[in-house]
């Protein structure tokens, strides 16, 4: 009976060409509504690292102190995003986490070996060789640097794959080097394509943005005395001049991730994060009890607003519009039917039950669906190219559609209309054939 | 074949009640060919309703094929609608964005027959009725007399005990209205038990026994096998 429902369906929704059209346009521009902002909304509410979220975690440590608190709405505890290089140097040396790393971006110039290639600047991380293993940083060629690299501020880099292409042609670089700021570095990895969405182990420039280009040692950065090119913000004390003021500065500047795999090894960070700014408060360095604060990838990107108020307040919108067209689509459908009463009064009489009748107009229901569905998706990819225009480059990446966002707004087209179709089917199945064929 | 014993409709509003048919009672034997007459509103297309299971009744019984047909749920009314029983319309009541193979095709489908056997039930009714060759139009391509004949098809293919006709030949000019109840004659002939409802008189006395309705209630049951071949002759 599918086979001879689904041809009954599209027998019918020619007849009425107009009013099909009508149906199908209704839900169309409802689903390309929804679509478009839901596509946006899931790839900014997305889990960047699915396997590892529950087990990275970002450390707070206020040294501000009470007067000096940060103002950020929804946070009551008012932490700062960002450590001292003081408390990343203690918290590494701790090695209270089973993997961790301290990190902040700087930027290089490049000066590539075919001197047909210009010299550029390419944006750097300084971090440590954990930062790999812990983010599952793909590689291409090579491998993360050692320990030992990291304590003897070795000259080696990371490289990108887009920039292993620009400058290497693409070849395995391992080996080779790089002379960066007219310093050579040793090659030791190239990175395959990695781009975590939302870029949740720096958001303090770019959420959606591109990863770096290089990456080095966080202690050959710190003796080379690369700046920061990120945020660094100071509680007054900016510390005495220089370099090594600077590192020794109250101000907060620098990422730190570590890796902590059971919820018992994160309950022992927490309490290693309190006594570590208690005994901060026994040497004198701050004057107010510890508050400290670990929260995973999840509750980072919560307390980052990853997703926008304004994103959300959108999908709300483009939801209820739907449920519009929604309404729009069921009066044109109960139109439709209750216009083939007399037919259906005639099936009724020839035989069929009302479960038929009932399963029938719901095929055509979502035969409907299907169809604004697939007319939705267009207007899904021509919203999206629209966001494109008027959007961020970096947000604009976001907007691409996926396999599962067409199973999901077909899904959805297919499912809503079928709801919406729900009572003009049931208009159909109660039809009393009696009075229909008096009528006639 | 259809008995029905004291049987009342009634319409109910929240101030009026109006019966369409009040303490009504006929015995159709099989194999006959009962004419229902009556003057407009008299309750005719009401006992044909009922008698097709289209609608419920207010009160008494009603046998069909034996059966006491109280109580039955939709299923089991729709199952036996499909099953005993054949209508042929005044309005034909094709379904216009059918041809004419899918609309007779239409009750064998809800029975679940195979398609070997749908296929073979509706080239033999169509034979029948002398439309084979029309087997791929629309209705919208066929005379009223041919698309009669359509709809007589659909109604055999099934196979019913019973046949039940409401003005069969009311939208047809008289050379295509003769040609119908022809057609329904000889099915008497080869066994069918037919109820027809007409307003015509000239019709009814082809029937073997004409049943008269006034204000829902049978007011008389008139001899068999009278008048016949002088109104014959007239169409």
């Amino acid at each position: 009976m599918f086979v001879y429902y689904l041809k009954l369906a599209l027998r019918s929704l020619r007849r009425n060409v107009v009013l099909t059209v009508l149906m199908i346009a209704a839900i169309g521009v409802g689903i390309g509504a929804s679509m478009t902002t839901v596509t946006i909304f899931r790839a900014m509410d997305a889990d960047p690292v699915p396997e590892k979220s529950g087990q990275l975690f970002a450390p707070q440590i206020d040294n501000y102190g009470p007067t000096n608190k940060k103002v950020v709405a929804g946070d009551e505890e008012q932490l700062q995003d960002q450590i001292t290089y003081t408390d990343a140097v203690n918290l590494m040396n701790a090695h209270a986490a089973t993997r961790q790393a301290a990190m902040y971006v700087t930027a290089l110039p490049v000066t590539p070996p075919n001197r047909d290639l210009q010299p550029f600047q390419a944006h750097t991380r300084a971090t440590y060789k954990d930062f790999f293993q812990m983010f599952q940083v793909p590689f291409l060629y090579g491998g993360p640097w050692s320990a030992s690299d990291d304590t003897d501020r070795a000259s080696v880099v990371i490289i990108s794959r887009g920039l292993n292409d620009r400058v290497f042609g693409g070849a395995n670089s391992v080996g080779r080097t790089l002379n960066l700021d007219n310093h050579e570095y040793r090659v030791v990895g190239v990175l395959d394509r990695w781009r975590p969405l939302p870029r949740f182990y720096d958001l303090t420039t770019s959420k959606y943005g591109e990863g770096e280009e290089l990456y080095i040692p966080f202690s050959r950065a710190i003796e080379a005395h690369m700046e920061s090119w990120e945020s660094s913000n100071c509680a007054g004390d900016v510390g005495a001049p220089g370099w090594d003021g600077y590192l020794h500065s109250e101000c907060v500047w620098l990422q730190f991730w570590v890796e902590l795999p059971t919820p018992a090894d994160a309950a022992r960070y927490r309490v290693f994060l309190n006594n570590y700014a208690a005994e901060q408060e026994r040497s004198g360095r701050f004057h107010w009890p510890p508050r400290t604060r670990l929260r995973n990838v999840k509750e980072w990107l919560v307390h980052w607003h990853a997703v926008s108020d304004e994103v959300r307040i959108l999908v709300l919108v483009a939801f209820s519009f739907l449920f519009v067209c929604l309404l729009n689509a069921m009066g044109l459908m109960l139109a439709k039917i209750m216009n083939r009463a007399g037919d259906i009064g005639v099936r009724r009489a020839l035989g069929a039950n009302r479960a038929t009748i009932f399963g029938q107009c719901l095929m055509e229901a979502g035969v409907v669906g299907l169809a604004g569905g697939l007319l939705g998706l267009a207007l899904t990819a021509l919203g999206l190219a629209g966001v494109r225009l008027i959007v961020s480059e970096s947000t604009a990446r976001l907007t691409h559609l996926s396999l599962s966002d067409i199973a999901i707004a077909l899904g959805l087209a297919v499912c809503a209309t079928t709801l919406a179709g729900l009572y003009p089917t049931w208009r159909a199945a109660h039809v009393q054939p009696a009075w229909q064929l008096k009528a006639q | 074949m259809l008995k029905m014993t004291h049987l009342s409709k009634a319409y109910r509003t929240e101030v009026v009640e109006t019966y369409a048919l009040r303490d009504f009672s006929i015995n159709v034997r099989e194999g006959e060919f009962v004419a229902v007459t009556g003057p407009s509103g008299s309750g005719k297309t009401t006992f044909l309703t009922i008698a097709g299971l289209l609608e419920e009744f207010t009160g008494g019984e009603y046998l069909l094929d034996g059966a006491d047909v109280r109580g039955l749920n939709d299923n089991q009314r729709s199952k036996l609608r499909n099953e005993k029983i054949g209508f042929i319309f005044q309005a034909f009541n094709l379904i216009p964005d059918l041809n004419v193979y899918d609309n007779i095709e239409v009750p064998l489908r809800y029975r679940g027959l195979a398609a070997g056997e749908r296929k073979r039930r509706i080239q033999d009714s169509l034979q029948r009725v002398g439309l084979s060759a029309r087997m791929r139009h629309y209705p919208a391509e066929l005379s009223g007399g041919q698309q009669q004949r359509v709809a007589i098809a659909r109604a055999l293919a099934g196979s019913p005990r019973l046949l039940l006709a409401d003005e069969p030949t009311g939208n047809l000019d008289t050379q295509m209205a003769r040609g119908v109840m022809e057609l329904l004659e000889e099915l008497h002939r080869d066994g069918a038990t037919i109820v027809m409802v007409t307003h015509d008189p000239e019709l009814a006395v082809r029937a073997q026994r004409e049943v008269h309705i006034v204000d829902g209630q049978v007011v008389d049951l008139a001899a068999p096998s009278r008048r016949v071949s002088g109104v014959s002759a007239q169409l």
